[in-house]
């Protein structure tokens, strides 16, 4: 039976749950005339009993579909002849894939012999067997629980309480799903992270200055053994992220200053949400107009006054990322800004100073905290962009300081070491999440710092 | 006592054209800052327009093509699958072009339609067999290259050697224009069709469901998810380490970068539960853990907004807890979530990092019609043109990018909108 299918019965199944469970309620105190006698409302009773019919099919319903396929394997496997079960990791994971193309009906590599044929059918019988099981479970189970509840059905069972009670738990297990999320980031790329640590020590890869993590597919190949010092990636991420934020504090913090202290309300009706725009835009146009417009065009500057300029230079991919982190500290700035009591500036300009004295001696300084936590989550924007760096930002770690080069990023060698194929107990992909960790770490640093600034001075003013 | 006022009065008079100008500087150069990003909008947007506004025009050719059966069925039966459509095209343009002599420039000659005019004349003789033997009059997609020549994107008066069309092609392509049988008309190909090798047939439509299916998993995920935290937050949770932690968390997910929520998807949903590669589900999944922290602090936000008056009410006329906040506060802080969920999911939309990490960069040609197949992204189709040498695939990226923007466009004058409409004041 289809998955879909079995989900619409069990929907409807908890459809009549309620209903029944409703009629119930009513059956035992006598009629609707004497409803009053419940203890709680007649839609609870239906509430109760929908839970009970629902919440632990759902729940097998899920179990099952997440471990049937590694059951269905390692039953497969079990089945093989002996020849079979003695190969290595990789090929019966082929072979096993062979199987489940054949069983599907799809093309398959090599040749198809009677034991795949064998093992094919086997899998499809699995299959078919384990969807019975899973049918006749969930709703046997449905249905049992259904019944449960309707007998426990009394005029003074409290069954808004048992209802709020389970809420209650189902809104304490969404809240929890984004703890969940921070542990699953940091267990998945800490226990990658460790076996890469494993092969390639921790001390070559943090102050280690070659990067090239080819590992050669014959052990006599040239370069066999691929270098891990990330240094150059680290420099050339703070060239990139120095560029970006040489563009963007300036631009967005007098952006900020000018809404805030000069501009007429009609400009900043109109530049507010252009500059807002220019905050929605995907982050791969950004890239597409870095690699396509911008870097041609910085290319063609740089040879006008006699500079050698490489095609995918730090300067493009620094410069468009600047521009895109723009709105990002104008507003943190604007709200810096704007928490500073106003008797301040007033009683600077009363004292005589201009405008512009007000904000820079007065203003700024008093607004400083806020507007360097602002800048602190925007180096940790910039240091986790992903994709300006990776359509426009170089694949070569030079460790270099020149701006008109080309450099690579962490991120840009993340995604390098981890698109394509890859089988996962080489150091080259297991790399990737080392450089994960690290980005992490840094960006969740950075960002609990810039936060902190950000609400302690906030509510500094409040 | 005047004299010294005299003195400061001095010295501030003498300091106050200075001053003056320093003022005057701050004010131009905050004008410029916020021109900046404003003339860098515009720029962006007058690129991308003059790049990809032709993409949506595509350049014909029309063939008289005769049916022959001697081409089709050699002996004397019909195989749709194996019957030599191209032959026909061939000979159709030989009939055009009678003076054309010699194999390499016959193979030129051939190039200047599509590979896709082969399977339009399959599927014609598909439709209506009975077309066997007739000579028909169609359109036929032209190639790419010759798209480009059209559209005015290569250049004929340079060298012949630096652009990738002949000087014959150019003479041929005059000579069909002027006898009209060539011309621009709208690039349907571009909705319907699934990502190719070839620019005159690539198009967005599995992209786009791809996204589709993806903003539907994320969605259906991240928007009870979401709110059901913000609810346990506001109204809930005591004030308890717990909780703080559960907040600060949220907030440092919310800037954590998204590559990072792709390593989590690729280690946790590919590797340990062994769900499919390049599928939307698996995407949805990633996007929807992304949106979760920006959907619960805007509905957290749209929570505050209700006023206590309200929950006392309700808690005075007998209201459980739980009645109160899903009978009355949800219904009035709906708005604000459904608009924060708005924004989200327009962030998830744009979104191309993470997926890179779960293998929906794969080069797809057919459209995925369900959320286990093998799908792109829309931003992720982008990213993969974008990559293309070809000419003509920076044409489809602009117009591929203006789709996309168009979409976002869309969601946030929705969100706008509901906001404006929905939204109480108190």
């Amino acid at each position: 039976m289809q998955n879909l299918t079995l989900i619409l019965l069990l929907a409807a199944m908890a459809g009549g749950a309620f209903f029944m469970g409703r009629r119930r309620s009513f059956a035992v105190v006598g009629g609707l005339a004497h409803s009053a006698r419940l203890h709680s409302l007649p839609g609870y009773y239906g509430y109760f009993t929908l839970i009970w019919c629902l919440l632990p099919a759902l729940g097998l319903f899920l179990v099952w579909v997440l471990v049937e396929p590694k059951v269905i394997v390692a039953l497969i496997i079990e089945s093989l002849p002996g020849a079979q079960r003695t190969m290595s990791a990789g090929e019966l994971n082929l072979l096993v894939n062979n199987i489940q193309n054949l069983a599907a009906g799809d093309a398959i590599s090599g040749e198809i012999d009677a034991v795949m044929r064998d093992a094919a059918d086997r899998y499809n019988d699995y299959v078919a067997a384990s969807r019975r099981m899973l049918a006749a479970l969930t709703l046997g189970i449905a249905g049992l629980g259904g019944a449960i509840a309707l007998r426990r059905i009394r005029p003074e069972f409290r069954a808004r309480n048992r209802v709020e009670q389970v809420v209650l738990y189902l809104l304490i297990a969404a809240s929890s799903i984004a703890i969940l999320t921070t542990v699953g980031i940091v267990l998945s790329v800490l226990f990658e992270a460790i076996r890469f640590f494993r092969e390639v020590p921790l001390t070559e890869f943090l102050f280690g200055l070659s990067w090239s993590p080819q590992t050669a597919i014959r052990a006599d190949q040239v370069g066999s053994s691929g270098s891990f010092g990330a240094v150059p990636l680290f420099a050339g991420t703070l060239l990139i992220t120095a560029i970006a934020m040489v563009v963007a504090v300036p631009v967005g913090l007098m952006t900020a200053i000018y809404l805030a202290e000069y501009s007429s309300s009609r400009v900043r009706a109109v530049a507010k949400p252009l500059l807002e725009i220019l905050a929605g835009i995907p982050t791969v146009v950004y890239g597409f107009f870095a690699a396509l417009t911008v870097a041609p065009w910085v290319r063609t500057a740089g040879e006008s006054i006699g500079l050698e300029v490489a095609s995918e230079s730090a300067l493009a991919a620094g410069l468009v990322m600047g521009i895109m982190i723009i709105p990002l500290v104008s507003s943190l700035s604007d709200d810096a800004i704007h928490a500073v009591p106003t008797a301040m500036r007033d009683g600077a300009l009363g004292l005589g100073s201009t405008r512009s004295e007000a904000m820079v001696r007065v203003m700024l300084p008093a607004a400083l905290p806020g507007i360097v936590g602002g800048i602190l989550l925007a180096v940790s924007r910039a240091i986790g962009e992903t994709m300006i760096v990776v359509m426009a930002a170089g694949l070569a770690a030079n460790l270099t300081a020149n701006p008109f080069e080309a450099v690579t990023t962490v991120t840009v060698q993340i995604v390098t070491l981890l698109v394509g194929d890859q089988e996962f107990d080489s150091a080259k992909t297991l790399a990737a999440f080392a450089l994960g960790l690290m980005l992490f770490v840094v960006t969740l640093c950075l960002n609990v710092i810039g936060l902190t600034f950000v609400r302690k001075y906030r509510e500094q003013y409040e | 006592m005047t004299a010294s006022r005299k003195k400061s009065r001095e010295i501030v008079e003498a300091g106050l054209a200075r001053r003056r100008r320093k003022e005057a500087t701050f004010r131009a150069t905050g004008m410029l800052a916020t021109a900046v990003g404003v003339i860098f909008l515009g720029v962006f947007f007058a690129t991308l327009i003059v790049q990809g506004a032709s993409a949506f025009k595509q350049t014909f050719i029309k063939l008289d093509v005769v049916m022959s059966e001697s081409v089709l069925a050699p002996d004397g039966e019909l195989d749709l699958a194996y019957a030599d459509f191209d032959g026909l095209v061939r000979n159709a343009l030989r009939r055009d072009f009678p003076n054309v002599s010699g194999r390499g420039e016959r193979r030129e000659l051939y190039r200047l339609v599509s590979v896709a005019a082969g399977y339009e004349l399959r599927d014609l003789v598909a439709g209506d067999p009975s077309l066997l033997g007739s000579t028909v009059e169609i359109w036929v997609p032209a190639a790419s290259n010759v798209d480009m020549l059209i559209k005015g994107n290569i250049d004929p008066s340079i060298d012949e050697s630096l652009r990738p069309i002949s000087d014959a092609q150019v003479a041929w392509v005059e000579s069909l224009q002027r006898s009209d049988r060539l011309e621009t008309r709208f690039n349907t190909a571009l909705f319907t069709n699934g990502d190719s090798r070839e620019p005159e047939l690539a198009g967005i439509r599995g992209a786009l469901m791809g996204s589709f299916y993806m903003l539907i998993v994320t969605v259906a995920l991240a928007f009870p998810i979401g709110v059901a935290a913000a609810i346990y937050l506001e109204e809930f949770a005591p004030r308890s380490r717990w909780s703080d932690l559960i907040e600060v968390n949220i907030n440092n997910l919310a800037a954590v970068p998204s590559i990072v929520f792709g390593l989590l998807g690729l280690a946790v949903f590919i590797n340990w539960m062994a769900l499919p590669r390049s599928a939307p589900l698996v995407g949805g999944l990633v996007l929807s853990l992304l949106t979760l922290p920006v959907i619960i602090i805007a509905s957290r936000a749209a929570i505050q907004s209700v006023p206590p008056s309200i929950r006392e009410a309700a808690l005075g006329l007998g209201a459980s807890k739980m009645q109160v906040v899903f009978h009355h506060v949800l219904p009035l802080a709906l708005p604000g979530m459904l608009t924060g969920t708005i924004i989200g999911m327009s962030r998830a939309l744009g979104e191309s990092a993470p997926l890179l990490m779960i293998g929906m960069v794969a080069f797809i040609v057919d459209v995925p019609g369900s959320f286990t197949d093998p799908a792109t992204a829309l931003p992720v189709q982008v990213y993969l043109w974008a990559d293309s040498p070809e000419r003509a695939f920076a044409e489809r990226t602009s117009a591929a990018i203006i789709v996309l923007l168009g979409f976002l466009l869309m969601m946030n004058l929705a969100a706008v909108i509901i906001r404006k409409r929905m939204e109480r004041k108190w």
